[in-house]
């Protein structure tokens, strides 16, 4: 059994000069990468076991939930017949869309109003109303207005990404170390120049924490859309399953959802260790 | 590549808001300052702390405007931050998501005028200079204190300022450290000829870097004095000028200098 997190942390080591002089990191007995990647494998494999067991010896009603090796079967159905790609394009289209919208016009803008301190006074508090307004709340608003076509979809979605970002910009932008805006002021760097060489750059980490939180509303707010009114789409699958009673199709639509959204936030990750690879 | 550097009757007073009273009031921090430092010459500036030695480093620098008075280099006056004067703060302020070439790099773009492949030659030479030749692609979160410190004085040298502005720049260094970068600033110092103000409030290394020192007091913040040090500086591996006779001598004189500003407010303050 390894020790608790007390033990492992507390436990004696080299100190960060030592590690230094010595040119070596210290290590914790029974730590390394493999049995830590093995240990999250089996996680999964328990979880997947207990889904098929437990309908099949009755714990669950199978009826209401299939044992996965049907869920799976129906997910191969969908992969083979078409269906699947179908949907998750629409899907795709309308949530890359929304948050490609989002993000082209969050971020100019809340480099804008960070730049200028009046302009900021001004807009925070609206803002902040608009923040604290749930984007599904409004979703009746955008089809009054759009329809119930692609525009109000991408519209509620572009809605629910854009604020997490142009409030992330804002922050980031706006507490950029004044000592690298000094050094710049020293260098003689023009305002433009400044933004470009110095404050994007320092700001992009604190933009990426709201790109992360957009990426996931993008398919939250996407599947409730779906559900509410479209002819395609993932959360179009789901109600569609759930009503003509095809549980396993139902299942395996929720699977392909948690699996995007499981890539989504990879994706991002991945793109934000790209873009600051240079943190500690 | 040295210039002269003159403050005439230079004050400075910012707005403040009262920490008890929640009112306005003015800040004096530099009343009358009178200060000529010499083209090429290094010149330390010793005070308390909060006494308005970054102050005088911020107008020279050209990032604040005096409230009265002028400031002249080379009998131009200043109007605000210039290539001919460079300034390395206390705090690193590399960009940390360039390398420490890059950093470097990032001041010579600055000034322009240099293709990339001079730009990375240039660099390169200057991070020699310092000792750094082998951690060009180093990250700053990836080089101690010392050595940030280094490459932020070869990016202020790099574009060949005619004058070099440091603000207690050791600061933060553990103490072998900073005596090494001292020295190492000194010869730096005799190689490239450029005029070198030197903030710190650390008696010791005024003594040893400045061939002046100028001596502040606080509140307001005025030139107090400004000492001719007269030590034997040829370096040998065995000469410990702080173990001097003459080297104590002038800790000492500034010490009592800095030590009859301290004891004078508590005084009035007892008979008030």
């Amino acid at each position: 059994m390894s020790p608790s997190l007390l033990a492992e942390r507390t436990a004696g080591r080299l100190n960060p000069r030592q590690e230094q002089a010595a040119r070596a990191k210290g290590v914790s007995p029974g730590r390394t990468r493999a049995v830590a990647i093995a240990r999250g494998v089996a996680g999964v494999v328990v979880l997947a076991l207990v889904w098929e067991l437990l309908p099949i010896v009755g714990v669950f009603d199978r009826y209401f939930i299939p044992p996965l090796h049907e869920v799976l079967q129906a997910l191969a159905d969908l992969a083979t017949s078409g269906e699947l790609a179908r949907h998750l394009r629409a899907s795709l289209v309308r949530s890359g869309s929304g948050f490609l919208l989002a993000t082209a016009a969050a971020i100019p803008l809340g480099a804008a109003i960070a730049w200028y301190r009046p302009v900021r006074e001004f807009v925070q508090p609206v803002l902040e109303v608009f923040r604290n307004t749930a984007a599904l709340a409004l979703l009746p608003v955008f089809t009054l207005i759009l329809g119930i076509g692609e525009a109000s979809k991408i519209a509620i979605i572009t809605y629910a990404c854009f604020f997490p970002i142009l409030l992330s910009t804002i922050a980031g932008v706006a507490t950029v170390d004044p000592q690298l805006l000094r050094s710049a002021r020293v260098l003689g760097l023009s305002p433009a120049a400044t933004f470009r060489k110095v404050v994007f750059p320092a700001a992009v980490p604190t933009i990426f924490t709201g790109i992360r939180i957009s990426g996931a509303a993008s398919i939250l707010v996407l599947i409730a859309a779906e559900m509410v009114g479209a002819k395609a789409g993932l959360g179009f699958l789901i109600m569609y399953a759930n009503f003509n009673f095809l549980i396993p199709k139902m299942y395996a639509a929720i699977l392909v959802t948690s699996l995007l959204g499981l890539a989504v936030n990879y994706g991002l990750v991945g793109l934000e260790r790209r873009f600051s690879r240079w943190r500690a | 590549m040295s210039s002269r550097i003159e403050l005439h009757d230079v004050g400075q007073t910012f707005l403040v808001r009262g920490d008890d009273d929640r009112r306005l009031r003015e800040f004096v921090a530099l009343d009358a300052l009178s200060l000529d430092i010499r083209a090429g010459e290094f010149l330390t500036l010793v005070g308390p702390s909060g006494c308005g030695k970054s102050t005088v480093l911020d107008l020279i620098a050209g990032l604040t405007q005096p409230s009265s008075g002028t400031l002249r280099v080379d009998g131009r006056p200043i109007s605000g931050p210039g290539l001919d004067r460079s300034v390395v703060f206390q705090q690193y302020t590399l960009l940390p998501w360039r390398t420490a070439q890059a950093n470097i790099e990032f001041a010579l773009e600055a000034k322009g005028g240099l293709g990339k492949a001079e730009r990375a030659e240039r660099a390169r030479t200057y991070l020699g200079l310092v000792g750094l030749a082998n951690f060009a692609n180093r990250y700053p979160h990836e080089l101690s204190g010392g050595m940030k410190q280094r490459v932020a004085i070869a990016r202020s040298l790099s574009y060949q300022p005619e004058v070099l502005l440091m603000d207690e720049p050791f600061g933060a260094l553990d103490a072998q450290t900073r005596e090494r970068l001292q020295e190492e600033l000194v010869s730096i110092w005799e190689r490239t000829g450029t005029t070198v103000v030197f903030i710190t409030h650390d008696i010791e290394e005024a003594v040893f870097l400045g061939q002046r020192v100028a001596v502040m007091s606080a509140r307001p913040g005025r030139i107090r004095e400004v000492i001719e040090i007269e030590l034997d500086r040829r370096p040998a591996a065995d000469h410990d000028l702080r173990a001097t006779t003459a080297f104590a001598a002038y800790r000492h004189r500034i010490w009592s200098l800095l030590r009859e500003q301290h004891v004078a407010p508590q005084e009035v303050a007892h008979v008030a």
